[in-house]
């Protein structure tokens, strides 16, 4: 649980903005490379490392996908000594004020979102979310160094912190999608010493919080015979605990909907019986928001499934989740993958 | 501008700082500031409410008494209750706007115990522009139960923003500069050499809450003057309406203060300061008047009435997780309220 804590602390708190993937690229190269028999990048920036399968040539192609992206914000304007900012992905102006930053200048910069003082605003003010318009970073620069240093269209991550809560819980920022990551990596360990007929490719990929657009070409040109993308979903919480979230700590999920193929589901619920790993079935009616639902239709159409890490507080700096249930996402993938035959291909239930 | 830089005096500001010390459970940041004043001080002792009221000698044959005041406590969180699911229900003590809660780190209690506040996904939460009340708040330390939560933080649990003290750009930022800075300002003087008054340096307690300390305090060493230290807010952000004043400005200097909502400083005292600052060649500002309550507002009532003013360093972002500082106008609010202490007679309180 404790190296699962730090691999999960490094790949949090490493910077990794939707479009400027390199840094959290190089950490996850860094501990991919001992684990896989290649490693490269593609031209979207997504790692990939293989490992090969034990079936004779040609052998079929298992592409697992995580996205290493995460949320923030980038410069649209100087003003003085502040910098104007918008939302890159999701970012939630709920959560904003106050953040500490880095903006990733000429070299990276530590800053402030700005807040009004209390004793200047109205009561009305003070409860009402933040505009866009309203929202500054401040680095502590003055005005002409500022303008050195930032241009506008740099990007801007959050800087924080994992912290350990109780009961194996760990809360901090990135953990979505970072937590997939971890159980990646841990897939890949598991997999260097267990048999698996496939060549099981890991793919951390770009760009998923503005579009889902590495995945499509990681897909393209992998071109797998299945596909399993990880992402994280929707915990219960104290003040959401309706359809559509999940149990902290009661295992990932199993998506099931139009974007997963049925045998890939059934092979995915059939490893977590056949291991005593618990899950939880998620129902997706349409669009997963996922690299898996673009991963299904790349080339002629990829039979994907989907497990899911539940996590409270989804784009706010203080996601939460399980250390249990990143390690059982990760051993689910891993089984998933030692139990698919050299001569296994998903079908549909009137071609059997 | 940073040809003033104090590094005793940052020291002392980044050791307090990270101190926790909500208004009413000030013990950890008195218990840093005896070790600090003790030998530089004749007498110190602590009183009913916490105040530590110390008192150095003056040089002069018939000492003026001066009282000099800087309040120990921070804003921060009190536990009022628990949730079935193991959450923490709180009030806030002293003034923070709602806006500024979810997505914060917290420390709980004196062990620092990990929490965070979180909201209902953005994804799930659909255009609410309203930011939930702190009666609506839960944080999250992980714990599975009510029972867990009770015993990991009792009702009474003190909490504060999860902040440690750090340098970014040209300033200084931590949380609880208001009055941490105040204090530091306060140990600065203690520290230095002997004055012709009887220095009475009093750390308060409960300023947030009502300006508490102060007023026994003042009651109790009977001062023919007063001075109250303080951090207080600049709102210089960009403005769409560009006639908001920014109350006060970083890096100009101290912010004196004319009128605020407590009180107003009598003319002979205001003009000696000012006088003070412009012979030694200090930069000071004037605060916009009208805003926020200080000490000087209990200092000045005390028993027959005692001439009082406030003298602040500016802060950005008071009140929040993190606010801003810039190391000059902590140096130059230190220079200046020695000055006018050193240049104070009894003729500069008379009545004319």
């Amino acid at each position: 649980m404790k190296a699962t804590f730090d691999l999960l602390k490094t790949l949090t708190e490493a910077p990794g903005p939707s479009g400027r993937e390199n840094t959290i690229h190089d950490v996850v190269a860094e501990h991919w490379r001992p684990l896989a028999d290649e490693v490269r990048t593609d031209a979207m920036g997504s790692l990939i490392a293989r490992q090969r399968g034990s079936a004779p040539p040609p052998r079929p192609a298992l592409m697992v996908a995580a996205h290493m992206d995460e949320i923030g914000l980038i410069v649209t304007g100087i003003e003085g000594s502040f910098l104007r900012v918008h939302m890159l992905g999701g970012m939630d102006r709920r959560v904003i004020l106050g953040l500490e930053v880095t903006v990733h200048g000429r070299r990276p910069l530590p800053g402030i979102v700005g807040s009004r003082p209390p004793h200047v605003l109205s009561a009305d003010e003070r409860r009402k979310v933040v505009a866009w318009e309203e929202v500054f970073v401040d680095t502590g620069l003055p005005a002409a160094e500022l303008a050195a240093l930032v241009t506008v269209g740099d990007h801007i991550t959050v800087d924080r912190e994992l912290v350990a809560l109780k009961n194996d819980l760990a809360a901090g920022k990135a953990l979505d999608n970072r937590a997939s990551v971890v159980a990646v990596t841990l897939a890949l360990d598991i997999l260097r010493s267990r048999n698996h007929a496939w060549d099981f490719y890991a793919v951390a990929t770009t760009q998923e919080e503005v579009g889902v657009k590495g995945a499509i070409a990681s897909a393209y040109g992998l071109a797998p015979q299945i596909a399993v993308a990880l992402d994280v979903t929707f915990a219960k919480q104290h003040d959401d605990d309706g359809p559509g979230t999940f149990e902290l700590g009661k295992g990932p999920t199993i998506a099931q909907g139009p974007n997963f193929h049925p045998q890939v589901v059934g092979r995915l619920v059939a490893a977590a019986k056949a291991e005593e790993i618990p899950y939880q079935p998620e129902p997706v009616s349409g669009g997963s928001g996922t690299d898996a639902w673009g991963i299904q239709v790349a080339r002629e159409g990829i039979p994907t499934g989907l497990i899911e890490i539940p996590l409270r507080y989804m784009h706010q700096p203080v996601e939460t989740g399980s250390l249990r249930d990143i390690e059982r996402a990760g051993r689910l993938l891993a089984s998933f993958s030692a139990r698919l035959e050299a001569d296994f291909r998903p079908r549909w239930e009137d071609e059997l | 501008m940073s040809n003033t830089r104090n590094e005793t005096l940052i020291t002392t500001l980044q050791t307090l700082a990270d101190l926790t010390g909500v208004s009413g459970d000030e013990t950890k940041i008195r218990s840093a500031i005896k070790p600090l004043v003790e030998n530089h001080v004749d007498t110190m002792r602590v009183d009913a409410l916490g105040n530590l009221i110390t008192c150095k000698r003056g040089t002069a044959e018939n000492p003026l008494r001066v009282l000099v005041t800087a309040h120990m406590d921070e804003v921060g969180f009190m536990v009022v209750g628990h949730t079935g699911e193991g959450g923490l229900r709180v009030e806030a003590v002293g003034s923070i706007p709602e806006r500024l809660l979810p997505g914060t780190h917290v420390w709980v209690g004196k062990e620092h115990t990990p929490g965070v506040v979180g909201v209902q996904a953005i994804h799930r939460a659909h255009g609410n522009q309203q930011a939930a009340s702190v009666e609506d708040l839960v944080i999250d330390i992980g714990a599975k139960n009510k029972e867990e939560a009770q015993e990991a933080a009792p009702l009474g649990t003190a909490i504060t923003f999860a902040s440690r003290f750090r340098e970014m750009g040209a300033a200084l930022t931590g949380k609880a500069f208001d009055d941490r800075a105040g204090c530091a300002i306060l140990v600065a003087l203690l520290q230095g050499e002997r004055l012709p008054c009887d220095l009475y340096g009093v750390f308060t307690v409960q300023e947030e809450v009502g300006l508490r300390g102060a007023r026994v305090a003042a009651y109790a060493v009977e001062p023919d003057v007063g001075f109250a230290l303080e951090g207080t807010l600049v709102d210089d952000l960009p403005k769409r309406d560009k006639d908001v004043s920014p109350t006060a400005e970083l890096g100009k200097g101290p912010a004196i203060t004319v009128m605020d909502r407590s009180y107003t400083t009598p003319p002979r005292l205001l003009s000696h300061v000012l006088k003070s600052a412009e012979a030694e060649g200090i930069p000071y500002q004037i605060k916009q008047p009208g805003v926020s309550s200080t000490e000087a507002g209990s200092i000045h009532p005390a028993r027959g009435g005692v001439p009082a003013i406030t003298i602040a360093v500016p802060c950005r972002y008071i009140h929040s997780p993190r606010a801003l500082l810039h190391p000059d106008d902590l140096e130059n609010t230190q220079r200046l309220v020695r000055a006018a202490i050193a240049r104070l007679t009894p003729e500069t309180l008379a009545i004319s």
